[in-house]
């Protein structure tokens, strides 16, 4: 009789030099960019498989809203995608403004376009350092990015009085005026973005090893990205032209002349040089919002938000979210708070194609590769 | 088709056929499957089509390849929990006095999958389609769309989780934001959640407070001796 059970290590070190290994990446590893695992396993370097686990940062957001007035609710969107509370404020508001036949005003329609752009570019340049730390641009870029991102949210903080949880929107309008000498600080925020952007470019896109450890890794194929509901700037570096400011043109979008980038490849690259052109593109939206900003009142005086409750039926609404579409159903059935409410995470759905992007690519690949689709897990988990 | 010189295609914004006729070219489609307009009293293009989860997943791909509908981007998708409805009908004029109003049961209730479907080659919807299990006991499950649109794989895998509908045909139908161990569906109507989330031996304080709320308490009987 052996001594050694049957299945010890010692029994089989010839089978073990098999080198397939499986990695448990995160919940807390800092390229994660949150509470996210992934469970890659890898033969030598690279990826043979790879599951996302989710499901640390769960508050069942759903459960709580569906116990709350639809004006309570709105602080809780700020939580969702939280580097972008303005455009989550405003994709519900607009939500529940159908589901209650309610219209914002003149004013405040520009007023979201330009919060929502500005939202954009900090969302933008944000992911743009976070990308660049991911290939081991350790600081610099990433300094330089937060930089100019605290600079939009100083803008947001003497807006509403926080930098990230801004609150902002209401049904029918936004909870403020926009001060004049607000907007004067803005356009010259925007103004140095402009020259912080080329800045940024001539630092960082041309440089030999970001290219060399971004082009042709991580391919996302139009066919997979739309079978597989990617959207957002993701969706658009594979080509595939659907950007909802113009399909469906909601709020003024109509009225601005901006451009959609789309990308070639579909590789880490792509994602990245998207990002950069949309960030030109918002800069041309909002130099033509600051333009033609009208005068009037930023809230509907009629405008309904406490103790509102919606005529039974049901929405879906969507907007263009920095990080893709994000919408909300809403079933109402006359009650002071929705039925059902659900949130679409673009996040979480982006995720999906995570694996097939992977396969094939060595491990430090993986980490860029999720840095390039950008999400944030407080709404990937909700 | 002109094409700019990234290769990719311009936008095109088609509208939507609406849904009547819609419902009409899936009936001859399929003429042994059931598909019903449940509409919308708040906007009549968001009115939803209840579908033959038996047919499902062949309509689903009818409305993926047809050319006109080409749905190739499926959205969002959620479950809805409807619990058991009843009306009180009106007590009929006339009626003897002390007439106790009629309780009817409409619906023993059920769980429901909502997809959202749209098309990215035309520009066009929402297509709203519905898919309903028989109850929300014994029988709940329904078949999986992810091989049609491998967008839902993590949001009916989120509705098994929360909701508890069985996904038939789906790949990898596991929890996805609960616990693997965990037992329940939060996002059930009658959800009521556990006292104790992690397990004390004696429990103590606000715990046991709510425990107690949710145990029966033996009534207590005196007996007089006489």
């Amino acid at each position: 009789m052996s001594i050694m059970p049957e299945n010890s290590y010692l029994g089989r070190t010839s089978e073990v030099q098999g080198d397939i290994l499986e990695v448990s990446m995160g919940p807390h590893h800092p390229s994660t960019h949150g509470v996210f695992r992934m469970v890659a396993t890898l033969d030598g370097e690279t990826i043979l498989k790879l599951k996302p686990v989710f499901g640390y940062l769960h508050r069942n957001h759903e459960k709580l809203a569906e116990g709350t007035s639809y004006l309570g609710i709105m602080p809780y969107t700020d939580r969702l995608d939280y580097l972008n509370s303005m455009t989550n404020n405003w994709s519900y508001a607009l939500a529940v403004e159908k589901l209650s036949g309610q219209v914002a005003t003149e004013r405040a329609e520009y007023v979201r376009v330009i919060l929502a752009e500005l939202s954009r570019l900090q969302n933008h340049i944000c992911l743009a350092g976070f990308l660049l730390q991911d290939t081991g641009a350790s600081g610099t870029p990433l300094m330089y990015a937060f930089r100019e991102r605290e600079k939009i949210l100083d803008l947001f903080e003497s807006l509403s009085g926080s930098r990230m949880m801004c609150n902002f929107q209401r049904f029918g309008g936004c909870r403020l005026d926009i001060p004049e000498d607000w907007i004067e600080k803005a356009k010259i925020i925007v103004e140095n973005f402009r020259v912080f952007l080329d800045e940024f470019e001539a630092l960082v896109t041309g440089n030999e090893i970001v290219l060399s450890r971004t082009q042709g890794i991580g391919i996302l194929k139009p066919d997979l990205a739309i079978n597989a509901g990617i959207t957002g700037p993701v969706l658009r570096a594979s080509g595939v032209n659907y950007d909802l400011r113009k399909v469906d043109a909601y709020g003024i979008y109509s009225r601005f002349d901006f451009r959609i980038p789309l990308g070639k490849y579909g590789d880490t690259y792509d994602r990245y040089m998207i990002r950069v052109l949309e960030m030109r593109e918002s800069i041309k939206i909002l130099d033509q919002a600051f333009a033609t900003l009208p005068a009037g009142p930023i809230i509907d005086p009629k405008a309904k938000n406490r103790g509102l409750r919606p005529k039974v039926g049901e929405i879906y609404s969507r907007i263009e979210g920095p990080k893709g579409e994000i919408g909300f159903y809403l079933i109402s059935e006359g009650g002071p708070n929705p039925y059902r409410y659900r949130i679409r995470p673009p996040s979480l759905i982006n995720l999906t194609t995570l694996e097939d992007m992977c396969l094939g690519q060595s491990i430090a690949d993986a980490v860029i590769i999720l840095g390039s689709i950008d999400i944030v897990l407080g709404e990937v988990d909700r | 088709m002109s094409r700019d010189k990234t290769g990719a295609k311009p936008l095109s914004l088609c509208p939507m056929e609406n849904l009547e006729t819609i419902q009409s070219q899936l009936s001859q489609a399929f003429s042994d499957a059931y598909i019903t307009l449940v509409p919308n009293p708040i906007l009549g293009a968001q009115s939803s089509l209840l579908i033959d989860p038996v047919h499902a997943v062949k309509i689903a791909n009818y409305l993926k390849t047809t050319p006109g509908l080409q749905f190739d981007y499926c959205s969002n998708v959620t479950g809805v929990d409807w619990l058991a409805k009843d009306i009180t009908e009106p007590i009929p004029a006339g009626s003897a006095p002390g007439t106790v109003a009629n309780l009817k049961r409409l619906h023993e209730g059920y769980l429901e999958a909502v997809y959202h479907l749209y098309s990215m080659q035309l520009g066009h919807g929402p297509l709203v389609l519905r898919l309903r299990t028989k109850n929300r006991t014994t029988d709940t499950t329904l078949p999986s769309l992810t091989p049609v649109w491998r967008s839902a794989e993590f949001q009916e895998r989120e509705i098994y989780d929360l909701f508890g509908i069985t996904f038939e045909g789906h790949p990898d139908l596991r929890r996805l934001l609960m616990w693997d161990e965990y037992k329940d569906f939060p996002m059930r109507k009658d959800y009521s959640e556990p006292d104790d989330y992690e397990w004390e031996p004696t429990a103590h304080g606000a715990i046991l407070t709510k425990a107690q709320a949710h145990q029966k308490i033996p009534t207590q009987t005196t007996e007089v001796i006489v």
